[in-house]
């Protein structure tokens, strides 16, 4: 056990990489599989409500996104502070909803058309007004399932 | 290789977005033409009206409460504990796994004003929602031992036929008065 050894160098060899590109290989596919893009470009601004009892929004693709709020920061000077509708990368009126639901739905695959939902992104300032047009198009569209987006809290 | 590897892993790292989306679920109603008035009518001991004026206060059966009865009132319509003739009639059903349960025949109506806000509207779904999932916790204990959330696809299926999710938004009227 207590073996002496007088030769050799006390210096600590220098560490491998032979293994560094497993290493960033294992971590890229992480990534590359829970990535998912960034498809619009947010024009308004919006601080979602909390709530406890929210559930997970599955099967992302077969979700449809509608945003309410006021316009982003470097968009106020232009469009005023009003609450807006954003559709994909524009702002909408409530009556354009039909419109988008109707090209949403043909994206989708026949089968999966009775699944599509919608998720309604809304600031929590709002007033219910501008929601309750989204929710009577909606209906008008024939898409109703729809998500009130929250954050999860666990309690007031 | 790592140099490929990692200019890969960059991007990604920047293009990455790992927030999911959660919300709560809700079912609108078909949309009808000429709202009448001889849709089924619903008896008065069976509905609840939940509604919240543009100073988001709270009226329920109609008294003014606050964000935190929401949910007790809303489970002691639901459950009618003591049969009473006010509360909500139950129908004797047939649910697989579980046998004749009484399902409540009451159903939740809420109604918003334009001018309530949404950050209220969503309290007071949630405050609902809650009610309806305690209630379907407390069934799943009873019937199953275990929380619902801890219960397989077709449990969970039994008690949610045992307890049905009865809030209905209301055709938007004005309220308030605004």
């Amino acid at each position: 056990m207590a073996v002496i050894r007088k030769k050799g160098s006390k210096e600590v060899p220098p560490i491998s990489t032979a293994s560094l590109p497993d290493v960033i290989f294992m971590i890229l596919f992480f990534f590359m599989t829970t990535t998912s893009m960034k498809e619009t470009e947010l024009r308004v601004r919006f601080a979602l409500p909390e709530a406890t009892e929210v559930q997970k929004l599955e099967k992302k693709s077969l979700v449809s996104y509608i945003y309410v709020g006021q316009p982003t920061a470097q968009l106020q000077a232009k469009f005023g502070t009003a609450p807006r509708i954003q559709l994909n990368d524009t702002y909408r009126t409530p009556q354009d909803i039909l419109d988008f639901i109707a090209s949403e739905r043909d994206k989708l695959s026949e089968s999966d058309r009775n699944a599509m939902s919608v998720c309604i992104k809304a600031d929590r300032y709002t007033r219910m007004g501008i929601i309750t047009d989204v929710k009577q198009e909606l209906r008008k569209a024939n898409a109703l399932r729809v998500t009130y987006a929250a954050t999860k809290t666990l309690g007031y | 290789m790592a140099d490929i590897a990692f200019l890969l892993l960059i991007f990604f790292l920047v293009a990455t977005t790992m927030n999911t989306d959660t919300g709560i679920q809700r079912v609108l109603p078909p949309w009808v033409e000429n709202p009448t008035d001889d849709a089924p009518p619903i008896k008065e001991r069976n509905l609840m009206a939940v509604k919240v004026n543009q100073y988001d206060q709270i009226q329920m059966q109609g008294k003014l409460v606050s964000l935190q009865q929401v949910k007790d009132l809303a489970k002691e319509f639901i459950l009618n504990v003591g049969n009473s003739e006010d509360l909500p009639e139950k129908k004797m059903t047939e649910i697989d796994l579980i046998g004749q349960y009484p399902v409540s025949e009451g159903v939740i109506s809420l109604q918003n004003d334009r001018g309530t806000s949404y950050d209220m509207y969503i309290k007071v779904q949630n405050e609902l929602t809650r009610a309806f999932n305690e209630i379907r916790d407390n069934v799943a204990r009873q019937y199953f031992g275990a929380p619902i959330s801890e219960l397989d696809e077709a449990k969970r299926k039994a008690i949610q036929e045992a307890v049905p999710n009865k809030i209905s938004e209301a055709e938007p009227k004005n309220i308030g008065g605004n």
